[in-house]
C-alpha cells in the first residue's frame, strides 16, 4: 500500500469528482453512464481519438507545469493564458515570417521565441512583485486580459493574414510540428519538458533555491539567497513554459495563431498542478486526464446530448477535492497528507 | 496638519485633478460631463460592492479570491429566478442568496477545513463558471425589465450632481448607502473591532473570549450578501440578460479597488469611482471614435490602471497581519 500514498490523494479526489458529476448529470435530466461512456468513446476508443487526446494533452501539461513550477517557489501563476498567447502570437510572426529556413533551424527558432515571449510577459509580473510586491494573482490576472488585448491587435493589424478576419497567416511549412502517425511530436516535446523541470528543481542549485524560498522566504533570505532574484526567475521560467505551451498549438495543432485560441487554459493549469502535487512529472498522467475529457467533450454533446461544460464542473470537483486535505483525511492518518499552502498575503515579497 | 497633509497628499491632489477637469468640460459640453460622470458612477457600481465583500472578508484575515465566482453565479441565479418568477426583487434576493452559500462554502473550506484560501477562492471562480454555463440557456429574458429609475425629487435637478447621483436604479442607491453601514459596521461597532482583531492577531482576539471561527464565517457570508448584490446588479440592472462570463473581471479588479482604498469602505470608494471614471472614459472615447482602428488600446485601459495602481500602492498599503493564514487552535 506504501506506493498508494503519494497517488491517493488525487486518485480519491478524481473518483469523488466523477461520482458527484454523474449526480449532477442525473439531476439534470441526462443518463450519466451513456454521458461517461461517450466521453471515454470520444477520447480513448480509436487510435484518431488518442491521438486527439494526446494533441489537447500537450499545452495543458505545459500550462500544468507553469503553474506546478510556481508553486513550488511560493508563486501563483493564473497568468498562464496571457502567457500562452503571447507564446502562440509569436511563434507564429517568426513561422510565418521567415521564409526558406530549414525545418531543423525554423521550427525549433519558432518554438524558442515563443517561449522567450512568454517568459518575458511571466517576468513582468515576477518583477513587479519583487520591487513594488504587488501580488501575482492580480497582476497575472490583469496581464491576461492586456495579452488578450494585445494579441488581438497583433493579429488584426501589422500581423494580420489576407481576408476578414482578425488571424495571422499560416505558418510556413518549415516551422510546422509534425505528427508521428498518431503522436503528436509536440507532446514529446512537453514530456521533455516536464522531465527538465523535475531536473531543474531537484538537480539544480537553482532549483534548490526555489524550493527554498517556496518553504520559507525569511529562512532562504537568511541562509543568503536573493528571493527578489528567485521570485523574478521563477515567474520568467513559468512564463516560458506557458509561452512554449502556446508555441507547440500554433506550430503543432492550428498553424497559426487565431482569436479563441486555448481559452480557459489559466485554470486548467491550476488543477493540473494541484492533482499532480507540484510534480512536474505527476503533470504528464493530470494533463492526459483532463485532455481526454477535452477531447470527449463534443462527443457527449453529439452522443449523450450533454452540454461539455459539465466538464468544467467536474474540474471544479477535483480542484476543490485535492485542495483540500480534510476530506482525504478521511482515508489516511493526518500525518501521511502534506498539505498544501502557498497564501503568503497581498504584500510580501 | 502637514502631516494629514503629507499622509493625504495623493488622494488630495488627484480629487483636485478630478474636480477641476469636470469643471472645465461642464463649462462648454454639460451634457457629456453628465453622461461620463453617470456612466463613471454605473461601472463604480459593480466594484463598490465586490470591495466591500472584499474587505469584509480580508478585514477578519480571509483573503477572497472568489469574489468573481461569486459575482458571476449570483448575477446567474439572479436573472434566471427573476425571468422565471417575473419578480426583480425574488432575482435580487437569490442572488444575495448564493453570494452568500458561496461565502459560507468559502468559510467552510478556509476556516473549518483549513485549506489553502487562494486555491479556496479559485475554486469558486471556476465553479462559478462552469455551473453558470452549464445551466445557462439562450434566450431568456426579464419579463419585468430592468429594475426602473429613481429619481429623488427636487434633488435631481440640481445641475451635474443631480443628474449624476439622484436619477439612478435601486442597487445603485443601496450600494451607495452600504459604504457608509460597511465603514459604521467596521469601526464604530463591536463587530467591527472583533472583526479587525480577528484578522491582525486572531490567538489574541480568541484569548480574550472572541470565537475567529464565528466572525470569519459571519463576515464571509455577509460579505457574501455583498458580492451578490453585485452580481444581480450586473444581470438585474446594468444589462437585464446573463452573458457568459459576464463579470469579464470585475471581481479581480473589485480586489485592487479594495487595496487602493486601503481596506477602508470610503477610501474604497474613492477608488471604485477612479476606477469607474476609467472604464467610462474607456467607452467615451469608443463612443467618439478616437482609436477607431485600434479599440484593444483602449481595451486595455481599465487592466492597465489596476496593474499600475497595484504596483504603486500596495507598498504602501498595509494588509490586515493575519491575512491569508489558517488558523487553528493549537
Amino acid at each position: 500500500m506504501r506506493w498508494l500514498k503519494p497517488v491517493a490523494v488525487p486518485l480519491i479526489a478524481v473518483g469523488l469528482a466523477l461520482g458527484i458529476g454523474a449526480i449532477i448529470l442525473a439531476l439534470s435530466g441526462a443518463n450519466p453512464i451513456e454521458a461517461y461512456s461517450a466521453l471515454i468513446d470520444g477520447s480513448l476508443s480509436s487510435q484518431k481519438t488518442i491521438g486527439r487526446t494526446l494533441e489537447k494533452a500537450t499545452p495543458l501539461i505545459m500550462g500544468g507545469l507553469a503553474v506546478a513550477f510556481a508553486f513550488r517557489a511560493g508563486l501563483f501563476n493564473i497568468g498562464g493564458q496571457g502567457q500562452l498567447v503571447i507564446g502562440g502570437i509569436f511563434a507564429a510572426a517568426v513561422g510565418f515570417g521567415f521564409e526558406g529556413l530549414p525545418w531543423i533551424i525554423h521550427a525549433p527558432l519558432a518554438l524558442a521565441v515563443g517561449a522567450l515571449a512568454g517568459a518575458a510577459w511571466g517576468s513582468i509580473a515576477g518583477v513587479l512583485k519583487a520591487t513594488r510586491g504587488a501580488h501575482e494573482v492580480i497582476t497575472t490576472i490583469m496581464l491576461n486580459f492586456v495579452a488578450l488585448n494585445l494579441t488581438d491587435w497583433l493579429a488584426s493589424n501589422p500581423w494580420k493574414d489576407e481576408g476578414i478576419l482578425s488571424r495571422t497567416p499560416a505558418v510556413e511549412e518549415s516551422a510546422v510540428i509534425p505528427q508521428w502517425g498518431a503522436l503528436p511530436t509536440g507532446f514529446l516535446v512537453a514530456v521533455a519538458a516536464s522531465i527538465g523541470c523535475w531536473y531543474l528543481l531537484e538537480r539544480t542549485t537553482l532549483g534548490f533555491e526555489i524550493r527554498s524560498v517556496g518553504l520559507n522566504g525569511d529562512a532562504a533570505r537568511y541562509a543568503g539567497i536573493s528571493v527578489k532574484r528567485i521570485v523574478v526567475a521563477t515567474m520568467a521560467i513559468s512564463g516560458f513554459l506557458a509561452g512554449a505551451g502556446g508555441a507547440i498549438e500554433t506550430q503543432g495543432v492550428i498553424g497559426r495563431y487565431e482569436p479563441g485560441f486555448n481559452a480557459g487554459l489559466g485554470f486548467n493549469g491550476i488543477t493540473i498542478a494541484l492533482l499532480a502535487r507540484n510534480n512536474p512529472i505527476g503533470v504528464i498522467p493530470a494533463a492526459l486526464l483532463i485532455g481526454a475529457m477535452e477531447a470527449g467533450g463534443s462527443m457527449m454533446q453529439f452522443n449523450a446530448d450533454v452540454s461539455p461544460e459539465i466538464t468544467d464542473i467536474i474540474e471544479a470537483l477535483m480542484l476543490l477535492f485535492v485542495a483540500t486535505p480534510i476530506v482525504v483525511r478521511w482515508f489516511f492518518s493526518r500525518q501521511d497528507v502534506a498539505e498544501v499552502s502557498i497564501t503568503s498575503g497581498w504584500g510580501s515579497s | 496638519m502637514s502631516d494629514l497633509f503629507i499622509r493625504t497628499r495623493w488622494w488630495v491632489l488627484t480629487i483636485l485633478v478630478f474636480v477641476l477637469i469636470t469643471m472645465f468640460t461642464a463649462e462648454f459640453q454639460q451634457a457629456q460631463t453628465t453622461a461620463v460622470l453617470a456612466s463613471a458612477l454605473r461601472q463604480s457600481t459593480p466594484l463598490i460592492f465586490g470591495a466591500l465583500c472584499g474587505v469584509m472578508c480580508e478585514r477578519s484575515g480571509v483573503v477572497n479570491i472568489g469574489i468573481e465566482g461569486q459575482m458571476l453565479l449570483s448575477a446567474f441565479v439572479g436573472f434566471m429566478v427573476a425571468s422565471s418568477t417575473g419578480s426583480l426583487v425574488a432575482g435580487v434576493l437569490a442572488g444575495m442568496a448564493t453570494g452568500a452559500l458561496m461565502g459560507a462554502g468559502l468559510a467552510g473550506l478556509s476556516v473549518t477545513l483549513l485549506g489553502d484560501q487562494i486555491i479556496a477562492g479559485t475554486v469558486l471562480n471556476i465553479a462559478a463558471f462552469g455551473i453558470s454555463s452549464y445551466f445557462f440557456q439562450q434566450g431568456r429574458t426579464l419579463p419585468s425589465g430592468k429594475t426602473p429609475q429613481v429619481s429623488l425629487g427636487p434633488l435631481a435637478d440640481l445641475p451635474v450632481v443631480g443628474r449624476v447621483f439622484f436619477i439612478n436604479r435601486p442597487l445603485t442607491y443601496i450600494s451607495l448607502i452600504l459604504i457608509w453601514v460597511v465603514w459604521f459596521i467596521l469601526f464604530r461597532t463591536r463587530w467591527g473591532l472583533w472583526t479587525r482583531s480577528v484578522g491582525e492577531v486572531p490567538s489574541a482576539a480568541e484569548t480574550v473570549g472572541i470565537s475567529v471561527a464565528r466572525v470569519r464565517y459571519t463576515n464571509l457570508i455577509a460579505g457574501g450578501c455583498l458580492a451578490g448584490l453585485g452580481g444581480a446588479y450586473l444581470s438585474l440592472e446594468a444589462v437585464g440578460s446573463f452573458e457568459r462570463m459576464m463579470t469579464n473581471g470585475r471581481g479581480f479588479v473589485a480586489l485592487a479597488v479594495m487595496i487602493f482604498g486601503r481596506w477602508n469602505p470610503i477610501g474604497i470608494w474613492g477608488a471604485a469611482l477612479l476606477f469607474g471614471y476609467a472604464s467610462a472614459v474607456q467607452t467615451q472615447l469608443q463612443f467618439r471614435g478616437w482609436l477607431a482602428d485600434d479599440p484593444q488600446f483602449i481595451g486595455m485601459i481599465p487592466y492597465v490602471v489596476c496593474i499600475v495602481v497595484l504596483a504603486g500602492f500596495v507598498g504602501r498599503a498595509r494588509p490586515p497581519a493575519a491575512i491569508g493564514q489558517p488558523y487553528s487552535r493549537e
